[in-house]
């Protein structure tokens, strides 16, 4: 990608306007909608899709299109901004440790080891059932548990520019420590930063939906794409669109995530844990 | 080998106890603590409250009710479900084999699949094409939407295959309990040989970009045996690794899956316990599930370390 310019993929290109229309729908849902949040079509109840309610309604008779774009709010302020907080705890983590080397990296890499081992989702789902979270505190618990590939990544990226020969000149130069951190290394972290940012965003979103689907994320009648289809799964074989909408919106909003991450990272794996040990970038056939 | 081996299981104890520190502040944490459960109950007495407290220990302070915690975890004193007042133990274990098996199926499935894309992929540009698409969309799928998604085509809609449990009541045949079985493994199965596939790949071209590589094509060694013997083999170590170390992601996967499909296994027994606060069964799977987790990532060190000379030397 680097050698042609900054034009992306074509697949990143639609990834991307995909995911500003998406995030423009949400913002601009009172306009957008077809119908008010709350507004009831007690005529029209569980009504399959048509031209009236383009992906039908639900038991209340209110339109599932315009409550999946107020979903999206929820969703995909929760997919970014938790995104966000993994992304900055992965770079500070990372950074410190790679950075200061020594106890502190020990101690900072036995944290990450140990977060690593704890199987995500159910320590998020405990996490979610004993603090019973709004909103914010969910963003915080799903930042808090995606930050751990990003420190690791960015402990090697630091240690590995750390050693280069203008980093010693500027020490030699006179430059303090947290000088030469901020300005000569922590830049060369930023195309790993970035991968991340948008990796964890489509995992935000799924951890969100994950934990929406069990009962224990965000809690009607606040809607999201999770609890939309926690509430559908009963009612899968009756009326299938209230569970197959808000699930499609999941899956392709995670899917442009995860394609606008894999063009950043140069066609890579698609999770930074998966780097192969040689890139691929630099094989020829 | 044994010394490496003692070594490196010394070196999850301090890991455990990071972890077991977590989930313990964790269930603390919560308004009303591990007693939640009765708060809500009105036919518990707040006299009752405080005798289970001070039967419990609760009103002892926290760093030694975590020791007295941790030691009694450590001798397989893991209490009791707060659900059905049976040793959080034996409801574990009587759930561990259709975990296995579910798990145990799709992990074959997922690795046996990877193998095929992720070698194929990596010589077939057509091919590599297909999978690189193929494997994003399977890695982005939500696990139960897409559990939701099969059970209302083959379940509900085509009516081919059970939508959920282990086994029918009336039908206990081979062919009931495979058909139970076919859903759920797919899912399972799926997002992890889309992952795993994509490694392969990656690994393999790096593989195949090797001077050794060049070297026994100048040879003369055949491009079949090239890529399946020569390159293969090098890019399985870390394969290999990646495949063991899943095993956390497995265990979330099998949460999700074993809830939406009815699987009685570990799964699900988690998914009950959270619903009823079960906290003693919820702390026991975190536990289980993280030294599940760090073992299998001693199995895959010493799994590179017994195929690979090269690692021998800078241990």
């Amino acid at each position: 990608m680097s050698g042609h310019g900054t034009r992306w993929p074509r697949a990143a290109r639609v990834a991307a306007a995909l995911v500003v229309l998406l995030v423009l729908a949400a913002v601009l849902a009172d306009v957008a909608a077809p119908y008010g949040y709350d507004a009831l079509d007690l005529a029209q109840r569980r009504a399959a899709p048509s031209a009236h309610h383009l992906f039908g309604t639900d038991e209340l008779g209110r339109d599932l299109f315009t409550r999946i774009l107020y979903g999206a709010r929820i969703s995909l302020a929760i997919g970014m901004v938790s995104a966000v907080l993994s992304a900055a705890i992965g770079v500070t983590v990372g950074a410190m440790a790679g950075y200061a080397g020594g106890w502190l990296d020990a101690v900072l890499m036995r944290c990450t080891d140990a977060m690593l081992s704890i199987p995500t989702l159910p320590l998020l789902m405990i996490s979610a059932a004993v603090l019973d979270p709004g909103v914010v505190l969910l963003i915080a618990l799903v930042g808090a548990v995606g930050w751990m590939e990003t420190a690791r990544v960015v402990r090697a990226d630091v240690q590995s520019i750390a050693a280069r020969d203008f980093v010693t000149a500027a020490r030699a130069a006179g430059a303090h420590s947290p000088r030469i951190l901020l300005r000569h290394v922590l830049p060369g972290v930023v195309p790993t930063a970035t991968v991340a940012l948008t990796l964890a965003m489509g995992r935000g979103i799924l951890l969100e939906s994950a934990l929406s689907f069990f009962g224990v994320g965000v809690q009607p009648p606040t809607a999201s794409w999770g609890n939309m289809l926690y509430q559908a799964q009963t009612t899968m074989s009756s009326e299938p669109w209230l569970g197959i909408f808000p699930g499609a919106f999941i899956f392709v909003t995670v899917l442009c995530c995860n394609v606008l991450g894999n063009s950043v990272s140069g066609g890579g794996s698609p999770t930074m844990r998966n780097r192969p040990p040689a890139s691929p970038m630099t094989t020829k056939r | 080998m044994l010394t490496f081996l003692l070594r490196r299981l010394a070196q999850t104890v301090p890991l455990l106890v990071v972890v077991s520190l977590l989930v313990f502040v964790l269930i603390h944490a919560a308004p009303g603590g591990p007693l939640a459960l009765y708060l809500d109950n009105p036919n518990v007495r707040p006299q009752d409250i405080e005798r289970l407290r001070r039967q419990m220990g609760l009103d002892r302070p926290l760093a030694e009710q975590y020791l007295s915690w941790a030691g009694a975890f450590v001798r397989g004193e893991w209490g009791y479900s707060y659900a059905d007042g049976r040793p959080v133990t034996v409801r574990l274990l009587e759930r561990v084999p259709a975990t296995l098996q579910l798990v145990g199926i799709s992990s074959l499935l997922g690795v046996v699949v990877s193998l095929a894309v992720g070698v194929t992929a990596s010589v077939r540009r057509g091919v590599d094409r297909a999978a690189t698409v193929g494997t994003v969309a399977f890695i982005s799928l939500p696990v139960f939407w897409f559990g939701l998604v099969l059970q209302l085509v083959f379940a509900s809609t085509l009516g081919w295959l059970p939508s959920s449990g282990r086994a029918s009541f009336s039908g206990d045949g081979i062919a009931d309990r495979v058909a139970h079985l076919v859903l759920p493994v797919v899912v399972l199965a799926a997002a992890h040989a889309a992952g795993w596939s994509r490694y392969l790949r990656s690994s393999m071209r790096g593989a195949l970009a090797e001077q050794f590589i060049v070297g026994a094509r100048a040879r003369g060694v055949t491009e079949r045996r090239l890529v399946a013997r020569h390159a293969l083999r090098y890019a399985l170590l870390p394969f290999v690794t990646v495949v063991l170390l899943d095993a956390s992601i497995m265990a979330s996967g099998a949460v999700v899956t074993e809830s939406v499909f009815a699987w009685p296994g570990v799964g699900s027994l988690f998914t009950e316990s959270l619903a009823r606060r079960d906290y003693t069964v919820l702390m026991a799977f975190l536990m289980c599930g993280s030294a599940a987790v760090a073992l299998l990532g001693v199995v895959s060190d010493v799994v590179v370390y017994a195929l690979d000379p090269r690692t021998r030397r800078s241990v």
